[in-house]
């Protein structure tokens, strides 16, 4: 640096401190001045913008790649060979579906319950298709830690998980902890009568 | 003890060539040949070695079984097997690796309930100790991810439940499994780098235990009496007392090691392992490995989930906070009347949640599991602060020597305990 040669650059020469390298309070000329410290912020924020730029292609290779984004392509599932009080696993984007088909009984049993003895409140018709009451479309992962309950089992004779005991009524509902929220519905939509199209509602495919 | 003297002096000229260029022989002379050792010291303290010895076990058997190793969903499965029927020996190097983590765990919980009932966390060994946790925390990821890599029905699930622990974190939960997973749920690319994940860490831990070996050596062990060295007379040099010891306990340990490979390579595991993953059937009892037990127990004694996952890590940071929550000044629980009942009740406690978290969560087995999450919780927030404050220590020794020779006796001569180099002609 040209103000610490032992010949002062015109620059300093003209500064009233007899010693160039030193400040007459003490400090070092520039240390106190503004082109340093433009100099110190531009470098580490150029430094700041770089490292995150060249972190971001690495966080972004773990996202799903373009093959297990296009393998989770809608799916359409045919229902007719599903008798009634059977559950049938699909599995779309690597995750398990339950498609029920639900009993009058279980249908009656679901839309009875008050809202008030529900832990995640949810009416059953606002987990169903209109008009498609017997069909119940939900994943097949206890909310809770993502183990698969088994159907039929428990109390409310939903699904019961194996794993840490929450139980599900025919709806799908949570019932009894510890999972927090009821067992979500895919989005999906009926392409005829006995025929369900998973990962596309109302003609827009799912993120 | 940084202040001993490096007593090392190379004799050839080569020697002396290179020690003024990188003093590494003086360091490991200072560290492991003429490092002072406390004279009291007993098997408990030789866990640190063992550790080591496994540590490395677990590198060699798993480099090896990365050669025959195939990381993808469809193949996994399969080239374990592989490994176990068509590999010369590969038998024995994945019996080696999969017990080996178990017994690697088996020799930290000893080494980590030595450090609680001596006081080794107190000061000056907080940073050794805080290092030591975070140890604990780099080998139970290890663990985790290197469980999932056979691809069984165990491995598939437990990834599933641990992955969705993370799902219960507000906000950035489900960016970040969605990262870990690389799809929508765990499979192939989740697989393969677990696997990844699964290599890298145990070089992290062997970094952070050199560490951890560097601060031990600027403190100084700690010694069942939990007094400093306050003259030769209380220390002896680490070689040969301390290496012959450690390494006569590292081959008796080996042996109950060889126990389980030879006689009960699978008695540690879950027969549900040798099922291949199905993701449409989760096996009817879900339980992690054995050293995972007591904080599984705590993850479902809580009937909320967010509030289960808090806890269930809060039981292993709150380690971390073990040397300011402790107010007494006296470190080893042999001085300590009271405090040294309420950790052995610890001890219990732990190992009960441990046992609970085998059982189904249901019914009595879940009230148990909250009182002793409670209890686990209190020994560290309440018991240690107030026992430390109201407690009267019994007398300490004046010295190291003293607390094993008995007040008033002397030793003549060096650092050496008593006899050691009597009567050399009888010692073979």
């Amino acid at each position: 640096m040209a103000n610490h040669s032992a010949t002062p650059s015109a620059n300093y020469a003209a500064a009233p401190s007899a010693n160039p390298v030193v400040n007459a309070d003490g400090t070092i000329p520039g240390t106190d001045g503004t082109r340093r410290d433009f100099m110190f912020l531009a470098t580490g924020a150029a430094l700041a913008v770089g490292a995150g730029a060249l972190a971001w292609p690495f966080v972004a290779s773990m996202a799903p790649d373009a093959e297990t984004i296009a393998a989770g392509a809608p799916l359409e599932v045919d229902l007719t060979p599903i008798q009634e009080g059977q559950i049938v696993n699909v599995f779309w984007r690597g995750k398990l579906i339950f498609v029920r088909h639900r009993t009058e009984k279980e249908i009656k049993e679901a839309a009875a319950v008050p809202m008030k003895d529900l832990i995640d409140p949810q009416a059953d018709a606002a987990r169903v298709k209109d008009g498609h009451a017997q069909w119940l479309v939900v994943y097949g992962n206890c909310t809770h830690l993502g183990c698969v309950p088994i159907g039929h089992q428990g109390q409310y004779e939903g699904w019961s998980c194996p794993c840490h005991g929450s139980l599900y009524d025919t709806s799908g509902r949570v019932r009894r902890g510890p999972a927090p929220t009821n067992l979500p519905v895919p989005p999906y939509g009926f392409e005829t009568a006995t025929k369900i199209r998973i990962g596309e509602e109302g003609g827009k495919a799912a993120a | 003890m940084s202040a001993h003297a490096n007593t090392y002096v190379p004799k050839s000229r080569l020697a002396k060539w290179f020690e003024s260029r990188l003093p590494l022989v003086g360091l490991v002379h200072s560290s492991f040949v003429a490092f002072p050792v406390p004279r009291n010291l007993n098997y408990f303290w030789t866990f640190g070695a063992i550790l080591i010895a496994m540590l490395m076990s677990q590198i060699v058997t798993g480099i090896w079984l990365a050669m025959h190793y195939d990381p993808s969903a469809a193949n996994a499965f399969n080239s374990v097997e592989h490994i176990m029927r068509d590999v010369n020996y590969g038998w024995l190097l994945r019996y080696m690796h999969a017990n080996g983590a178990s017994m690697f765990f088996v020799a930290v919980y000893i080494h980590m309930f030595r450090a609680l009932y001596y006081g080794s966390y107190k000061a000056p060994r907080e940073i050794l100790y805080i290092l030591g946790v975070i140890i604990y925390l780099l080998m139970m990821a290890t663990a985790f991810l290197g469980y999932t890599l056979p691809w069984g029905q165990m491995s598939f699930w437990g990834a599933t439940v641990i992955t969705s622990i993370l799902g219960a974190i507000p906000i950035v939960g489900e960016t970040i499994q969605s990262l870990l997973w690389g799809g929508y749920s765990v499979g192939s690319p989740t697989l393969n780098r677990f696997f990844s994940l699964h290599y890298l860490l145990p070089f992290m831990i062997l970094g952070v235990v050199v560490l951890h070996v560097w601060a031990l050596h600027v403190t100084g062990q700690n010694n069942p009496a939990g007094i400093p060295i306050k003259s030769s007379k209380d220390a002896v040099p680490f070689t040969p007392y301390a290496t012959v010891k450690d390494v006569f306990a590292t081959v008796v340990f080996g042996i109950f090691f060889a126990y389980w490979i030879f006689y009960q390579p699978n008695y540690l595991g879950h027969a549900d392992n040798y099922v291949p993953a199905n993701a449409a059937v989760t096996p009817a009892h879900i339980v992690p490995e054995w050293y995972f037990l007591p904080f599984y127990a705590i993850l479902r004694a809580v009937p909320d989930k967010l509030g289960g996952v808090i806890l269930m890590f809060s039981a292993v940071i709150i380690l971390a906070f073990a040397p300011w929550l402790d107010t007494s000044r006296v470190r080893s629980a042999n001085y300590r009347p009271i405090y040294r009942q309420f950790f052995w009740l610890f001890v219990v406690v732990t190992i009960l949640l441990g046992w609970l978290g085998s059982k189904p969560p249901e019914g009595g087995y879940v009230i148990a599991a909250r009182l002793c999450t409670a209890y686990y919780f209190l020994h560290f927030l309440v018991v240690m602060p107030l026992v430390g404050l109201f407690e009267t220590p019994n007398r300490l020794p004046g010295s190291i020597l003293e607390s094993v020779t008995g007040p008033g006796k002397q030793v003549s001569g060096s650092g050496m305990p008593a006899g050691a180099a009597a009567a050399p002609q009888t010692k073979g």
